[in-house]
């Protein structure tokens, strides 16, 4: 089965609970299957699943508490400037990747979702604004501001331990 | 300064700046420590958060589950299911294929028509552009012979608004070439002239007529040599001077 494993990864982060995830990779398959006629040969499989995977997951209940969570704040503006670089002594720590996990997990949905597929699938730019159906400057601005929260949530972790 | 290279440096990781981008932050993390540290930290970062992020596998329990569940579907048979996720592999993969083909070309076709806009600048800036000089092509041609390992035909230019004004022998790729002035009214035309095996930084087979750095370009194979014809006069008066060029017998 094309990218199982990796779908369910995907699933995993955004549910967060291995039930759910397993029911939405499950609903992903057979929506695929039964709509394979309508994908445009040439066009991104990979994104087109994730799409689909995606879609499920925000029409499901947990997806739809999580996306009424995000900000309002515009995503379109400029990317906002990186923050300060961050102490040797912080990226030492990073080997610890439960610290990691606990940080991409409270980031909030829209930011986990685009770094995932930025980081852990390697999508391009143009893959994911069609896996999550935005334009590519709103993939660049997303991003940075994601990595910034994933820094300063890091940050504040570390400084508590 | 420094601020505006730090905002690329995520999106020169990512590898998404253009290949003119991806040139000047290279040179500049040369010789910029804060950059260069900081380009340390995120690849750090990235690699971490890659390697944290794969994270959950499903159980085989799981796998089997959903193997059955679809292949025991009404209306999609085992076979068809293995068809529809070949045939979907397939046209991932073909799909990258041509994809990283595609940027691989057109990243080689940048970088060939850069440099042959550095070539016509440093030409034109230089003291002495042209190491022959003659408006006649029967002195220029001969000029080049035992300079360069092979001959070339130019155009006659009477009725027409060009004018040759000489000619040097120059490199691309460490490959030794031609290198013809023309003059249009005040715009001075280069035409580069290389064995297309040289020249080639695959550029495929075809013509083609593009914008470099507001410089009008033509390119084209003939006789198994590889023209440019760069400048920035009209697209119209390049694609004349092609013509000419196409046409000399």
């Amino acid at each position: 089965m094309p990218l199982f494993d990796q779908l369910f990864n995907f699933a995993h982060w955004l549910a967060q609970d291995r039930t759910e995830a397993e029911d939405l990779v499950q609903e992903t398959y057979v929506k695929a299957l039964k709509g394979f006629s309508s994908f445009q040969p040439g066009t991104n499989f990979r994104a087109w699943m994730y799409r689909i995977l995606r879609n499920t997951f925000l029409t499901s209940r947990t997806g739809l508490k999580a996306s009424a969570t995000i900000p309002l704040d515009s995503e379109d503006g400029p990317e906002l400037p990186a923050g300060p670089e961050t102490p040797e002594t912080i990226l030492i720590e990073y080997s610890q990747s439960q610290i990691l996990q606990t940080a991409i997990e409270s980031l909030p949905i829209h930011f986990r979702e685009v770094l995932l597929l930025c980081e852990v699938e390697e999508m391009s730019y143009q893959e994911i604004a069609e896996t999550l159906s935005i334009p590519m400057g709103t993939v660049m601005s997303r991003l940075s501001r994601a990595r910034r929260a994933l820094r300063e949530s890091l940050q504040q972790k570390l400084a508590r331990t | 300064m420094a601020d505006e290279w730090t905002a690329k440096l995520e999106t020169y990781l990512d590898g998404e700046l253009s290949a003119g981008e991806m040139r000047d932050l290279d040179a500049h993390l040369r010789s910029c420590p804060s950059c260069a540290a900081g380009v340390i930290s995120r690849i750090q970062i990235k690699r971490a958060v890659h390697s944290a992020g794969k994270r959950y596998s499903p159980s085989a329990e799981f796998r089997q589950r959903i193997r059955k569940s679809i292949a025991t579907k009404p209306g999609v048979s085992p076979i068809r299911m293995w068809l529809a996720a070949t045939a979907a592999v397939a046209l991932l993969l073909i799909a990258g294929l041509v994809t990283f083909t595609v940027r691989q070309q057109q990243l080689q076709r940048r970088q060939t028509f850069s440099e042959l806009a550095d070539l016509h600048v440093a030409t034109l800036a230089s003291a002495n552009p042209v190491d022959v000089i003659s408006t006649d092509r029967h002195t220029v041609k001969p000029w080049f012979q035992g300079k360069i390992p092979f001959t070339f035909i130019l155009p006659e230019l009477q009725n027409s608004e060009f004018t040759l004004i000489g000619g040097r022998v120059t490199y691309l790729g460490q490959a030794p070439g031609a290198e013809l002035i023309y003059q249009v009214r005040k715009h001075q035309i280069s035409v580069f002239i290389f064995q297309n095996r040289n020249a080639g930084h695959d550029l495929g087979s075809g013509s083609s007529s593009l914008q470099q750095l507001s410089f009008n370009i033509e390119s084209w194979n003939q006789d198994s040599l590889r023209y440019f014809v760069i400048g920035d006069a009209s697209s119209n008066d390049i694609r004349n001077l092609a013509d000419l060029l196409k046409k000399a017998r």
